[in-house]
This record gives C-alpha cells, structure tokens and sequence, in this order.
C-alpha cells in the first residue's frame, strides 16, 4: 500500500493565531481516514491547508508529487475535492449548475458522470432544475457529495457532512461515502465532531490535539483506546 | 458553528429564490399598457417613447457593465463611463484609418475586452482586497483615461459616419427614426448575448459561481481571479457598446459619456444593482420616464434632466433600496 496523501510538519495560521502546529499523517490510497478532535484542534484547517485554501508551511505530497504553493483551483485539477464546511453548495444556481460546477476542470464526459452520479442519488435528476438554496439540508449534503464525485477526483476531503442532520440522515451520507469509496475507488479524508460514525466507516483515523496528531492508527484499535473512547466517544 | 470563513470575514452569501416578485412584474406590465395606450391615442406620445427607449437602452448597456463589476466585487466602476468613452475613441480612430463603421464596431469589441481585463490585472487586482482602495484606484483610472483620450485626440468634438443612416420611417403618422431603432435594437441585442454567454456556456457559469462564492468557487476549479478579469472584459466590451451607441447623438468629446454615468447608476439603482435584468429594464424605464416627463411636464426642462434622474435614485434608495429586482440579501456572520 502506498500513501496517496502525505503531510510532514504542516504548519499553518490565521493572522496571529497558529492553527496547525506541524500536522503529519498519511493517507493510504483507496482508503477512508477520520480526523478527529475538539473545537480549534485544527481539523478544519486540516483539510484547508491539504487544498490550499489556507497558506501552509511544511510538506504536502499528493500522489507522490509535492503540492507546493498550489491554490484551491490548482489542487482541484490536480485530483482533489474539497467539500467544505457549509457544504460549498451554491444555493442561487440550480442543482444541475452545482453538479456542471463540480466538473469544472474537465473538458468532457459529463454525461457519463452524470449517470454514474444519478446511480448513489437517482433523486437528482428529477430536481435538475431546482435551486439549490431549496434543498432540505440532507439533500444539499448529498448535492455536495454529488458535485465533488463530479469532479472525479482522486482525493475526497469532507467537513463535517453530519453537520446539522437528523441521525438517520447522518447515516445515509456515511453509508454513500463507504459506496463511493469501495465501488469507485475514491480515498476519503474525513472530518468528524461524531467520533462514532466516523470511526465506523474509516480504516484509520488521527487524533487532533491543539494543531498536533496526538493519536493515530487503524479504527478499531483507536475505538478500543482509553482517552479515545473518554474523550470523544462518550462512554 | 461558526466556521473558519467567516472568522476569516469571508462573506457567505445565502439569497434563495429569483428576484421577480409579483408586484413588480404587475407594475411593469401596467407601465407596457400605459405606454402602449399612450401611444396609440397620440403621436407625439409615441415618438417620445420610441425616443426614450432609445436613450434608455443606451442607460441600460451602461448600467449592466456597472452590475456586471458590481456583482462580482461589490465596487461601482466609476471609470466605466470613461473606458467606453477611450474605446469609442478606438472605433472613430479604426474609421479613419479606413475600416467601415460596422467593421471599426466590431474589430473594437475584442479589443474593448482586453484593455478592460487588463486594468483588472495591472490596476485593480493588486488592490482588490479593500473595496475603497478599489474605488479609489477607478476613479482615478477615470482622470487618466480623460487625460490621455484629450491628449491623443483633443478636446474638440470629432464625429463618425452615422451607423443607421438618417432616414425617418413614418407609420400612422408617427415619425420613427431609423436611428432610435437601431440604438434600441444593438443595445438589447447585446445585452441578450450577454444573457446567453452567462447562463449557457462554461465560462460565464465559472462567473457566476465565482461571484456568488468565490472560496466555494475556487475549490471546484474557478480561477476566480481570471474570472473576474473577464468580467471586466465583458463590462469594457459592453461600455463600448454603450459609447458607439451614444456617439450618433453626443458627438465624440471626452466628456461624452459623463452623464451618461450618472443616469445609468441611477438605472442600475432603479433595477436593483445586483440584476442584470434589472439594470436593463431600469435603464429602459429611465429612458422613457425622462422623455415623457419632459414633454409633458412643463417644468421638467432640459436642465432639470439629470436632477430627475437623480430624485428617482434617492426615492428608490429611501422606499425600496433593493430595486425593483434586487433580492433582499441574507447575511450570515
């Protein structure tokens, strides 16, 4: 197994405030990987600086290539998908806008990917024409999820998807998460306030503590871990 | 939860729905039949609303260049009106050198484009993180280019070959010049073409996403910096529409398109700033509004035009500041 994402002392900062104090980890490829941690441990930023949406410092190599200095767009084209907080849908332009969007950097295909989309959310194509501020939340989550696949990316980055949906929900966007990631070879790099379905869908997982991995290691073995199952899982 | 974005102060647009709401579509349509009765009962009311659309539709190309910018950046240009100007001046110089009116029209649009995208690159994009530095940079950008147009060519009026010919038709009686339909039909026409580009090719659905959420954007792939360069391009390009079209009656002088400003800012304002559709029909509205207020309304003299125009503004900023397209913005902080 090879590591389709590695980070060595990553480090970045909003103004004054250092967010990530050197983050290391790797992500093996066709993989799904949680990151997990409190309120400020860096987990958004995290991701921020793997697309670039943050000026890092330190070393990210994606497939084997340094990404260096390379902005949000640049990151896109070069495989990885980024679904940010608030899912990044864009609430004034329809659904199918979103998902055009989402295969923005390519040239064609489209409507096979379209058809490989409607198959994890056969819902889509009756709401083609619909605005995407309309959709319930569940809904704008899976749109998010849609457009990313769109991109055909190598790399998935997810924030949060269980933000503010209902538990059955929740469960749903993991279980197409887990599709997306058996049945197209998509590597996943997950971020998660619910430590326990995370923990559920991932192979491994990292632990963020102040801008810092304090912990990592296969799921089932951070599921056993003492201060793990404390701290973040609750019993 | 408040996420990184907007502690970073990023703004998180969210306005769902589309901007035409029944009372405004009822009252432009009211105004369509008034107008329409209006010019059926007399001849003189017709001329003048041909007349108006006209001048209107001149307003409104104008005023869609201002959205287009705004839109994407949240900065009035107040160089539009001079950049149409200078690329106005282009096509008069393309004329001399030999090139046939519609030929010089055409052969400037492009260029139009690059030199708008180009100040977005060289002047604006430098600065483009504080929006007052932005304004202030444009207006400045408007001495300058009045500057060097009055250096190259003079101040002096100059004129070109009229593009529509002088011929009047007559129908029922009323007198139509073949120049007011011309000017109406160029300025909606391009506006269209605008329209299309925006909401059916890849790059104008980059514009928007770009514009509506530029973080968001990015992250797919939109190089939002390009994208907003090419707003300017298209802004510059339509200016220059709006200054081709304004020639045949202001003449070519530096100071051509100055009002011409003014009276499409208070057109963008009518229309909601944010609309492009609304900058048209803003534009329009204007257009008719001051002509039949001058024929009709005995103190509404000539010089009291540009006032007019500007009581209109301040009455749709105090009763209605979102326009009569304008969607109510939500903000999330």
């Amino acid at each position: 197994m090879t590591a389709l994402l590695e980070l060595d002392g990553v480090t970045a900062r909003y103004g004054p405030v250092q967010a990530l104090h050197g983050v290391s980890l790797a992500v093996e490829d066709g993989q799904i990987a949680a990151v997990l941690g409190a309120n400020g441990a860096g987990k958004t930023t995290t991701l921020r600086a793997i697309s670039g949406t943050v000026r890092r410092e330190g070393d990210v190599r994606f497939a084997g290539k340094r990404l260096a200095g390379v902005g949000p767009d640049a990151a896109a084209r070069r495989g990885i998908a980024h679904v940010p907080e608030g899912r990044g849908t864009f609430a004034e332009l329809t659904v199918w806008e979103n998902l055009r969007l989402g295969a923005y950097t390519r040239r064609s295909g489209l409507k096979e990917d379209f058809a490989r989309v409607r198959e994890y959310f056969p819902w889509l194509e009756e709401r083609r024409a619909q605005q995407a501020g309309t959709l319930s939340g569940g809904e704008q989550q899976m749109l998010a999820l849609a457009r990313a696949f769109m991109q055909r990316p190598r790399l998935l980055l997810l924030d949060e998807p269980s933000l503010g949906l209902a538990p059955l929900l929740v469960t749903e966007i993991f279980r197409i998460i887990r599709e997306l990631n058996e049945h197209e070879g998509l590597t996943v790099l997950v971020v998660e306030q619910n430590a326990h379905i995370a923990l559920q869908a991932a192979q491994s997982a990292f632990v963020l503590e102040v801008g810092r991995v304090a912990l990592s290691g296969p799921s089932e073995e951070l599921q056993r871990h003492e201060s793990v199952r404390r701290s973040y899982l609750g019993y | 939860m408040v996420g990184f974005a907007e502690r970073l102060g990023m703004k998180r647009k969210s306005a769902v729905g589309t901007g035409f709401s029944l009372p405004v579509i009822a009252l432009i349509a009211a105004a369509a039949i008034f107008l329409v009765i209006g010019s059926l009962a007399s001849n003189i009311f017709a001329q003048q609303t041909v007349a108006g659309l006209a001048q209107g539709a001149i307003f409104g190309s104008l005023a869609l260049a201002l959205v287009l910018i705004y839109r994407a950046t949240e900065v009035i240009n107040f160089a539009q009106g001079e950049m149409a100007m200078a690329t106005t001046y282009i096509a008069y110089q393309l004329t001399l050198w030999g090139l046939s009116y519609w030929l010089a029209f055409f052969v400037t649009l492009p260029i139009a484009f690059v030199l708008g995208a180009l100040v977005q690159v060289t002047l604006i994009r430098p600065v483009q993180s504080s929006i007052i530095a932005v304004v202030i940079v444009t207006v400045g950008l408007f001495i300058l280019i009045d500057g060097v147009v009055t250096w190259i060519w003079g101040a002096d009026l100059k004129f070109m070959k009229a593009p529509f010919g002088n011929t009047v038709y007559h129908a029922g009686g009323v007198a139509f010049s073949r120049q007011d339909i011309g000017v109406l039909a160029v300025s909606i026409l391009s506006a269209v073409v605008l329209w299309l580009l925006f909401k059916f090719t890849k790059v104008g659905l980059g514009m928007r996403a770009a514009a509506l959420r530029p973080a968001a954007a990015s992250l797919v792939g939109v190089r939002v910096n390009w994208m907003l360069a090419v707003g300017w391009g298209l802004a510059a390009t339509l200016g220059a529409v709006s200054g081709l079209m304004t020639e045949p009656t202001q003449f070519l002088q530096p100071t051509m398109m100055q009002a011409i400003l003014l009276y499409a800012f208070a057109a963008a304002v009518l229309g909601g700033l944010e609309s492009p559709a609304g900058a048209v029909v803003g534009g329009l509205a204007l257009g008719v509004f001051l002509n039949l207020i001058g024929q009709y309304v005995g103190i509404a003299t000539p010089e009291l035009r540009l006032p007019i125009a500007f009581l209109v503004l301040l009455l749709v900023l105090l009763v209605k500041p979102t326009g009569l397209f304008g969607r109510k913005q939500v903000r999330r902080v």
